[in-house]
């Protein structure tokens, strides 16, 4: 093991395997230590690797159209039981291998009894052989049965499960923007009175009590939009439901302005003294230094705040659970609307591990996952420049 | 507003700034907004929450029925909350710390392993919190816990591992917080003068003996803050532990590690959707809201105080 070890060379003995400063020959222990240590660091990227593995796992029978949610399904008379093999009357009766094996011949009759008598219930339905999870039915209006029109409907309940993603889609979107809507002023504002404008005196307690408010866990700003905002608001603006959009967004924003001030108060701050003080000197107000010089420079920043402030706002999960009410496709801000992590808090739980509804779930987890990682991406990108063209600069 | 923009004329001094008097009057309303939006919240919940919390509510259980005004209390959640977030410490903390070692202490600056590492701790820090608890349930749940459970107990009707219960929830919680812990593990690390590394390698001592002797000493204050925010995070996260651990109602306390709990943040959601009497059992809601803030605020007010000293000690040290 010693012999893998690098030895120290006359020339460049500060400079190790791992392009370290090292004191002298490394000892044995000393390098399983580094390889451990590696090892344990690159747990993020096996985190992320992971979670995305294992909620695509789950989504892949959706996303490759390999799921039935057909209610009538084609039926075996229970006197073919003798003719099928036991692995297709396993399939076709959704049992464990194990279940299989300890079911006696009587178990199993009467099972495939009750899946005709089911699929005699369901014939009457003309919605009933309809595979539901198939793309066409995730994306587009279908004129269901008992509806006048083609419509966009997510109702996982009843005969037949209606899994149209479009209401959660646009229910996550419309929260989530007038979430920002309201946030991205009040927290960047801030975030220039804090690290431009306060004295700093002021900015040593501002700043701290602002993060107080993201110390806060959301499912307690989730409880105080429910039983204070609501009643407040509905009093305000006299809207008839008293759960819609606009209360789950105005409580998302509360959620939101923490971490666009922070992020974008960083960034702020930032910018070298030397560019304001250069203002000042030229006879500019505090203001103009910081709204025409600090601002501009530190604007890549300030961008990603926002896009980052986004990725949470689509991802809050207990806020808008408690908030929120009815899925409907409406873009009016005072009509109720069920975002996608809501739909996965309230259903989950409810769905029958490995059917197609807890797979739409995972496959609306995935959903969200990949929009999240690519809006991170985007602001750690725009993040990353930043700093390297400020430090670059200073 | 255009006018300020172009050249010259911004600066004019002759008279009254008004874009400058405008522009400070709203950044500074705004954060004002902030402040009292926090002071409406925390005094909202204070003022109703303090008249319904005494010591029995603090120290008893739901026998009699959860949704029992006078009788039920929160003993099971607080002992619920507090060991899932303990056990998640543990996961967490080596982990965490370990990665910031490497990054900080190990690795090139500039090294794209350097790059890819942090990008996925920032990516982490930025995955939902629901789209943890699917993972929990996906990973910990229906791929460890179930193969778990056919090696330790293959007879087992029941499945012991392969359902919802403490130590899964706490893994979650573990991978959720991995972020927080990184992040101040470096920065406590950062700070630290390069002169105190070079003196103990120049003594004769190894990279491993200097970072475990002088600089992890050294951070561990920045540690603490660092694991103390990721408890306080954790403490009030409620969407992880839904699908992995977190009951509706249980009998007692949590015995083992297999076991499902009974969890504060969980139950203020519970109280405050599945009431069947919301205007009756609100008083249990206040004070189970204000048990719950204090404990999240109590300890990120100690996190800030323990930072605030480490920063002025590091001042006296440079």
């Amino acid at each position: 093991m010693l012999a893998e070890a690098p030895k120290p060379s006359a020339g460049k003995r500060t400079h190790g395997w791992m392009g370290t400063l090292r004191g002298h020959r490394a000892h044995p222990m000393e390098w399983i230590a580094e390889k451990l240590i590696f090892a344990v660091s690159l747990s993020a990227i096996l985190m992320i690797f992971l979670i995305f593995l294992f909620i695509g796992r789950e989504a892949l029978p959706i996303l490759f159209g390999r799921m039935n949610s057909a209610a009538r399904q084609e039926v075996i008379p229970p006197d073919q039981i003798d003719k099928i093999s036991p692995e297709k009357l396993q399939a076709y009766l959704e049992l464990t291998p194990k279940e299989f094996a300890e079911m006696d011949r009587e178990t199993k009759i009467a099972l495939m009894e009750v899946r005709v008598e089911e699929a005699q219930e369901t014939r009457n339905h003309p919605d009933a052989a309809i595979n539901t999870t198939g793309w066409r039915y995730l994306l587009f209006p279908q004129k269901w049965e008992g509806y006048s029109k083609p419509e966009y409907i997510w109702q996982p309940v009843g005969q037949v499960h209606k899994y149209n993603i479009v209401p959660l889609l646009v229910g996550s979107f419309k929260v989530s923007a007038i979430a920002m809507f309201l946030a991205i002023p009040v927290s960047i504002g801030a975030a220039i009175y804090v690290s431009q404008l306060a004295s700093p005196r002021t900015r040593e307690w501002l700043k701290p009590s602002i993060e107080m408010l993201s110390g806060i866990p959301s499912v307690v700003l989730g409880f105080f939009a429910l039983l204070v905002m609501a009643t407040v608001l509905q009093r305000v603006f006299g809207y008839e439901t008293r759960l819609n959009s606009f209360l789950a967004g105005c409580a998302l924003s509360l959620a939101v302005i923490t971490l666009v001030f922070s992020i974008s108060e960083d960034a702020l701050t930032s910018v070298p003294r030397s560019y304001t003080q250069a203002a000042l000197a030229l006879g500019a107000s505090k203001w103009e230094a910081a709204c025409q010089i600090v601002l501009p420079a530190a604007l890549p920043g300030v961008f990603a705040a926002a896009v980052l402030g986004f990725g949470r706002a689509l991802g809050e999960t207990m806020i808008v659970l408690m908030t929120s009410a009815a899925s409907v496709v409406s873009w009016s801000i005072f009509d109720p609307a069920r975002p996608i992590t809501a739909t996965i808090a309230a259903e989950l739980l409810e769905a029958v591990v490995g059917g197609h509804h807890y797979r739409m779930l995972f496959m609306l987890g995935t959903l969200l996952f990949v929009f999240t990682f690519v809006l991170n991406l985007m602001g750690d990108l725009v993040m990353h420049r930043l700093k390297a063209r400020l430090e670059g600069k200073a | 507003m255009k006018d300020s923009t172009r050249p010259g004329v911004g600066l004019k001094k002759d008279g009254f700034d008004w874009f400058s008097f405008l522009g400070t009057g709203l950044t500074g309303l705004a954060t004002w907004l902030i402040i009292a939006i926090l002071c409406v919240i925390i005094g909202n919940i204070l003022y109703q929450g303090w008249p319904n919390l005494s010591w029995r509510f603090l120290t008893s259980g739901v026998e009699e029925g959860m949704f029992n005004v006078e009788k039920s209390g929160v003993l099971p959640m607080i002992v619920g909350t507090a060991s899932r977030v303990i056990l998640m410490t543990i996961f967490v903390i080596p982990v965490g710390v370990i990665t910031a070692i490497y990054i900080t202490e190990y690795a090139h600056t500039t090294s794209p392993l350097i790059r890819l590492i942090r990008g996925a701790v920032n990516n982490l820090a930025g995955v939902p919190s629901v789209v943890f608890g699917l993972f929990g349930l996906g990973f910990f749940i229906g791929f460890v816990g179930r193969n778990m459970d056919a090696v330790l107990n293959p007879n087992s009707a029941q499945p012991i591992w392969g359902k919802a219960g403490l130590l899964w929830a706490s893994l979650t919680l573990a991978v959720m917080t991995l972020p927080v812990v990184i992040v101040a593990t470096e920065e406590a690390l950062k700070a630290i003068p390069l002169g105190l590394r070079e003196a103990s390698l120049a003594l004769g001592a190894t990279k491993l003996q200097t970072v475990l002797r002088i600089v992890l000493p050294q951070a561990m204050p920045g540690i603490m803050t660092g694991g103390i925010l990721a408890v306080s995070r954790a403490a009030g996260e409620v969407a992880p532990i839904m699908f992995t651990g977190a009951a509706y109602f249980i009998h007692g306390l949590p015995k083992s590690l297999s076991d499902q709990f009974m969890d504060l943040g969980y139950h203020v959601y519970i109280l405050s959707t599945q009431s069947p009497n919301i205007e009756q059992t609100r008083p249990l809601l206040q004070a189970t809201v204000l048990v719950l803030l204090l404990l999240t605020f109590s300890l990120n007010i100690v996190a800030i105080l323990i930072r605030a000293r480490m920063r002025k000690r590091l001042r006296l040290l440079h």
